[in-house]
């Protein structure tokens, strides 16, 4: 592996062991959008830069606002619970070794070989530029030859959109009693 | 209004801030029309594009935004944004192409230049459904307050902008 990817990868690691054990919850979710940013850096490594800039924008900035948006309705420490962790932390280690277990066998990362880069992607690089005439590949695919998918990704996030304004409400109660001045 | 918001009346913050409103504005726009040749794209931009105003948000208060983006408008982009996309595919079947298809959409050449409208024009409602979407939520986080967690049936009324104002201050 490459000695810039490990870097980052140990910082990830690093990083996401400390988030876990801290108790102070405004430290740990900046610390969480620190892991977004590491993770957006190894994205830009391994050269998928439209994945790392959505991580950068939404992991390391929207989600951070939205955690310390949270945090101030609620105590900046977490209370620790009564049991000890050790029935939780064994489903996490059994998860993570599943997961491992899982990409044993996945093709090794850029083998030319694979069977993703032989199925429709040598197609879509040859035909991109005369059927669409725009040079970005990520973008033809994702907007034209799969607009459908990509239309159903905007309906989601409007009806995820939609569930959060009508669960939380927030400033648009106040439309209603908009003469409505300070509570007592 | 219990907390006052030292966010506001700190120099550094406020100055920074205000210098880089603009720019993530400005960076947002260029990502949404530039991502048929740059990574990016409609998703990114309306992300970019709503951290610029929230970036805004928490140096000057949610009451400042929400004179530029009242509720009711990030509410009516959302569902604009999803129609303009979905427009363009039904536009598409009118001109004689399948639902999407977007070469139908310019009929005089063999195609090019309907897709590239097309694609222009199903980003841009991507990107205002995604950036009306980011708003709104962030309109409903920092629209509660601690006390209205659990009966927000009685306390729903109670609800003001300061409090909104105050808690968006006080997570920067």
């Amino acid at each position: 592996m490459p000695p810039a990817e490990l870097l980052l990868l140990l910082l990830l690691l690093a990083t996401v062991v400390v988030v876990a054990r801290l108790h102070d919850l405004f430290a740990a979710a900046m610390l969480t959008g620190i892991v977004s940013l590491l993770a957006a850096g190894l994205f830009v490594l391994m050269d998928a830069v439209d994945v790392a800039f959505t991580e950068a924008a939404v992991g390391a900035g929207i989600s951070t606002v939205l955690f310390l948006g949270a945090l101030s309705l609620t105590s900046r420490r977490e209370k620790h619970g009564k049991g000890t962790a050790v029935l939780p932390f064994l489903i996490v280690v059994a998860t993570g070794a599943a997961l491992i277990y899982g990409t044993w066998d996945m093709p090794a990362y850029g083998d030319p070989d694979a069977v993703i880069h032989h199925h429709l992607a040598p197609d879509l690089i040859a035909e991109t530029e005369e059927k669409i005439h725009i040079p970005n590949i990520v973008t033809a695919i994702l907007a034209s030859f799969r607009g459908y998918d990509t239309l159903g990704e905007v309906v989601v996030i409007f009806t995820a959109g939609v569930g959060v304004a009508l669960l939380l409400g927030g400033l648009g109660l106040k439309r209603r009693n908009a003469s409505g001045g300070e509570e007592p | 209004m219990k907390r006052p918001s030292r966010v506001r009346e700190m120099p550094i913050l406020r100055v920074v801030a205000r210098a880089l409103a603009p720019v993530i504005l400005l960076f947002g726009l260029y990502v949404q029309f530039h991502g048929d040749f740059g990574p990016g794209g409609g998703f990114q931009a309306g992300v970019i594009f709503a951290a610029g105003l929230i970036v805004f948000a928490l140096t000057f208060g949610v009451e400042a935004l929400r004179q530029v983006v009242p509720v009711v408008m990030t509410e009516r982009l959302m569902a604009a944004g999803v129609l303009l996309y979905g427009a363009v595919g039904v536009l598409a079947m009118f001109l004689g192409g399948e639902f999407l298809n977007y070469s139908a959409l310019d009929p005089l050449t063999t195609g090019h230049h309907g897709q590239h409208l097309g694609i222009i024009v199903i980003e841009l409602g991507v990107g205002i459904a995604v950036a009306a979407t980011i708003m709104r939520v962030y309109y409903a986080f920092v629209g509660r307050r601690p006390d209205d967690g659990g009966d927000e049936g009685e306390e729903g009324g109670a609800r003001t902008l300061d409090a909104g104002a105050d808690a968006g201050g006080g997570a920067a």
